[in-house]
């Protein structure tokens, strides 16, 4: 990259040399990546784009200063993955980062999904879908479950309307607004599939891999501290536990997951203390999370089926 | 006759760079934006036509431009303007509302007198354009 820069430098009018270090500190991204780092666990081929796509950007900012071209970069993403592995997180991240880096003017995350975009009549999804990009017109446009756009059994769904509106601005004002679609893997492959189109004007196709059981386990810490809940010595133990034999079980939603289950665990723990209200509480009782809290979970009880059914996370 | 209506009417007409600074201002303000078009350019004529709805809720004046843009090319030759609506509670009324296109041609006004009994004289106000129908007139 350095390479690069310093021939442009060389056989550029102006002679001034250009520093990527400045423009990296002056863009304020590097805050933004901490921020990133430090409160996303994992995700390591999502960090490496996002990366990848921070240092083009950076280096199209010097481009520009040395009056090179620098074409219209179409940043459409798709982020596919699992039920609860931060593709929402990630989205309003993105649309800082791109903020920060000039690439959208306002930097602000517009979340739609299909009730959003296609409407109920004829002539109504398109006014509607308009009003949509509209609204996230120097932002970024963040479809959630985009696949739901697609209806292949019906023909005659508005659905497929919102999808070449969709299209043509994609293409048409891709300095205006950038387009993220997010969804479960298998369904957004099929719905990429029956739509080439779509396909083909996302840049960026980026997997959100799974959490192994200690990136959990680094999550359900990241909660608990921000929720200001420590776990005891036992019930750290216990969570490990409980997070290896929930993901063996179906309807496992990642991240989502540990959320419910330190929800429920702070249930018990209330239901625990206000079972011996007689008693004075330190701060430390009211902070603490013990095993039994978690051990109360019918995670634990080797659930049947059915009973795994109702554990399960519902999916919005 | 240059007509003179709404704020900056009086300078030379704004390039699309000014208007979208402007309504960039607007929207900073949590005003929402619309845009109107008229023929009948009378300056009590206070209710033009809406094309489409005035747009909430936006942060970015690249969405008001396409729809200025859209309007000047649905109706090329009419006058156009962008206003700017202020919700707040014992406002809601208008902050700001300027002219964004004028026909080629603006024929301008023709004072009418009317004799009522006793000399006395009303007088009116009427633009050559209207004479002629609606959508005929510029």
């Amino acid at each position: 990259m350095n390479s690069v820069l310093k021939q442009t430098a060389d056989d550029g009018a102006h002679d001034a040399s250009f520093n990527l270090e400045t423009a990296f500190r002056d863009s304020h991204v590097a805050d933004v990546l901490e921020k990133l780092e430090a409160e996303l666990v994992g995700l390591a081929p999502v960090k490496t784009r996002i990366r990848d796509i921070c240092s083009l950007l950076l280096v199209d900012t010097l481009r520009r200063q040395a009056g090179l071209s620098t074409e219209a970069l179409s940043l459409h993403m798709s982020f596919t993955g699992n039920p609860g592995t931060g593709k929402t997180t990630v989205a309003m991240r993105m649309a800082e980062i791109l903020h920060h880096l000039g690439y959208v003017r306002k930097g602000h995350l517009v979340a739609v999904t299909r009730d959003d975009l296609v409407g109920q009549y004829i002539g109504h999804t398109a006014p509607k879908t308009r009003e949509v990009l509209k609204r996230a017109m120097g932002g970024v446009l963040f479809i959630d479950e985009a696949y739901y756009l697609y209806r292949p059994e019906n023909e005659r769904d508005y659905g497929q309307e919102a999808i070449e509106i969709l299209l043509q601005e994609m293409e048409n004002h891709r300095d205006d607004l950038v387009v993220i679609l997010a969804g479960y893997e298998d369904r957004m492959e099929r719905f990429f599939r029956s739509n080439p189109g779509m396909s083909s004007r996302i840049a960026h196709h980026i997997a959100f891999p799974d959490y192994t059981s200690e990136e959990l386990m680094a999550i359900a810490q990241l909660m608990l501290e921000q929720m200001q809940y420590v776990l005891s010595a036992d019930a750290q133990s216990t969570l490990r536990e409980y997070i290896a034999r929930r993901q063996t079980q179906p309807h496992f939603a990642n991240a989502r997951s540990v959320r419910n289950a330190l929800d429920r665990a702070r249930l018990r723990q209330a239901s625990r203390l206000f079972a011996k209200r007689g008693a004075s509480l330190a701060k430390q009782d009211l902070m603490t999370i013990e095993a039994e809290d978690i051990r109360a979970s019918r995670v634990f009880a080797e659930p049947a089926p059915v009973e795994t059914q109702r554990q399960g996370e519902l999916q919005t | 006759m240059r007509l003179t209506q709404g704020t900056f009417s009086f300078l030379p007409d704004l390039t699309d760079a000014q208007i979208s600074s402007q309504i960039e201002y607007c929207l900073q303000r949590g005003w929402a934006v619309s845009v109107e078009y008229t023929e009948d350019p009378h300056p009590r004529n206070t209710y033009w036509e809406m094309f489409g709805i005035p747009m909430f809720d936006l942060k970015d004046a690249a969405g008001i431009m396409r729809e200025v843009q859209e309007c000047r090319k649905t109706f090329p030759n009419r006058y156009i303007k962008v206003n700017a609506f202020d919700s707040t509670r014992g406002v809601e009324s208008l902050r700001l509302s300027f002219l964004v296109a004028r026909p080629d041609e603006e024929p301008g006004f023709e004072l009418l007198r009317e004799e009522g009994p006793g000399r006395q004289v009303r007088y009116a106000l009427r633009s050559y354009a209207t004479r002629r129908p609606e959508g005929h007139r510029y």
